[in-house]
């Protein structure tokens, strides 16, 4: 797989070299020349110089036969415009941005940059899942195919506890997709029956979170 | 609008009346900041130019203006005549001063 990469930060450098330990062919542009000479000392010919929102830049760096690019610039205008370009003009198929500021990702989603990782999104999605007070974990939303898959863990007096998988109150559009007990994970069944502790993945349609999580939040008075 | 608020006193230098006074609005605000268009008026506008130093700051902005705001008649600056050109084929009503010096040279070179 070829891979280009602009912006040679920290996420751009080290994304670089995990690529290239996997195998991918990489080539990282970075448009300051200092960390350029830094860059290159390690990367050799897998770096280049120059501002890859300029399109003889991306042409040199071989943007028509790229797998993928991924626009991980500290600037969110030119991490859209490259990736708009490498989309658009030369139909790169697929495409990563980088969000900086997350208050920006309205604008990659309005222009149709997906996927756009926000670092800030990244770490409130691990907090979520680190701390279990949060109740619905988000992992997975795949926004063009309108669904998403979230996760929860089953509180001793939440409705869920002790129902069979088939009993549970669920809307339409909702379906528990896998338990994970103890340290693995399985595929229930029908009649499998929801144990307290449980991590019980759900996959939905969006918009469904609320309906669903008052199968799995404490019942009764709050503690 | 300008993220520098020290802009604005750009507005009134050797001017008689201030910029307020003949009818003008200033924001303080950079062009990405949603809250700052629209705390500028945008969603009453008639025309948006982008023209700030940044070549890929006006393509976003002048993008959402059009798709988000659908301000009707959007202009925007680009200095890289590359740039430019293929964004101007894609619809947006470019303007590339590069572009016209290099015209307005090679008219002035090649004028009998």
């Amino acid at each position: 797989m070829y891979v280009i990469i602009a912006g040679a930060g920290k996420v751009g450098w080290n994304l670089a070299r995990e690529l290239i330990e996997k195998d991918c062919e990489v080539t990282l542009i970075e448009s300051n020349h200092d960390r350029f000479r830094v860059v290159e000392e390690e990367l050799e010919y897998a770096v280049q110089f120059g501002d890859a929102s300029e399109l003889w830049v991306l042409e040199r760096a071989g943007i028509q036969r790229a797998d993928l690019v991924v626009a991980a610039t500290g600037d969110d205008e030119d991490n859209i415009l490259i990736c708009q370009m490498a989309k658009e003009k030369y139909g790169c198929q697929r495409i990563v941005a980088r969000v900086n500021n997350p208050r920006n990702h309205v604008t990659f989603k309005l222009l149709g940059i997906q996927p756009a990782v926000s670092a800030t999104d990244l770490i409130l999605r691990l907090i979520e899942h680190e701390v279990p007070e949060y109740g619905l974990v988000h992992l997975l939303a795949l926004e063009e195919e309108h669904l998403e898959i979230i996760e929860f863990e089953v509180p001793a007096t939440a409705d869920a506890a002790g129902k069979r998988v088939q009993d549970l109150d669920l809307p339409d559009g909702a379906l528990v997709i896998s338990i994970i007990r103890g340290n693995s994970g399985f595929v229930p069944k029908a009649d499998t029956v929801i144990d307290i502790a449980d991590t019980v993945m759900l996959i939905l349609d969006p918009g469904l979170e609320a309906e669903v999580t008052t199968q799995f939040m404490p019942s009764g008075p709050a503690a | 609008m300008d993220r520098n608020p020290l802009s604005h006193e750009r507005l009134d230098r050797d001017q008689i009346s201030t910029w307020e006074d003949v009818g003008g609005r200033f924001t303080v605000g950079t062009a990405l900041e949603i809250d700052g268009l629209i705390e500028a008026g945008i969603e009453g506008a008639d025309v948006f130019l982008a023209a700030t130093s940044g070549d890929n700051t006006n393509l976003v902005i002048s993008q959402v203006a059009k798709r988000r705001f659908e301000v009707p008649r959007v202009v925007v600056r680009v200095s890289d005549p590359a740039r430019a050109s293929w964004y101007s084929e894609q619809g947006l009503h470019t303007i590339c001063p590069t572009q016209v010096a290099i015209d307005q040279v090679e008219q002035a070179m090649l004028a009998p």
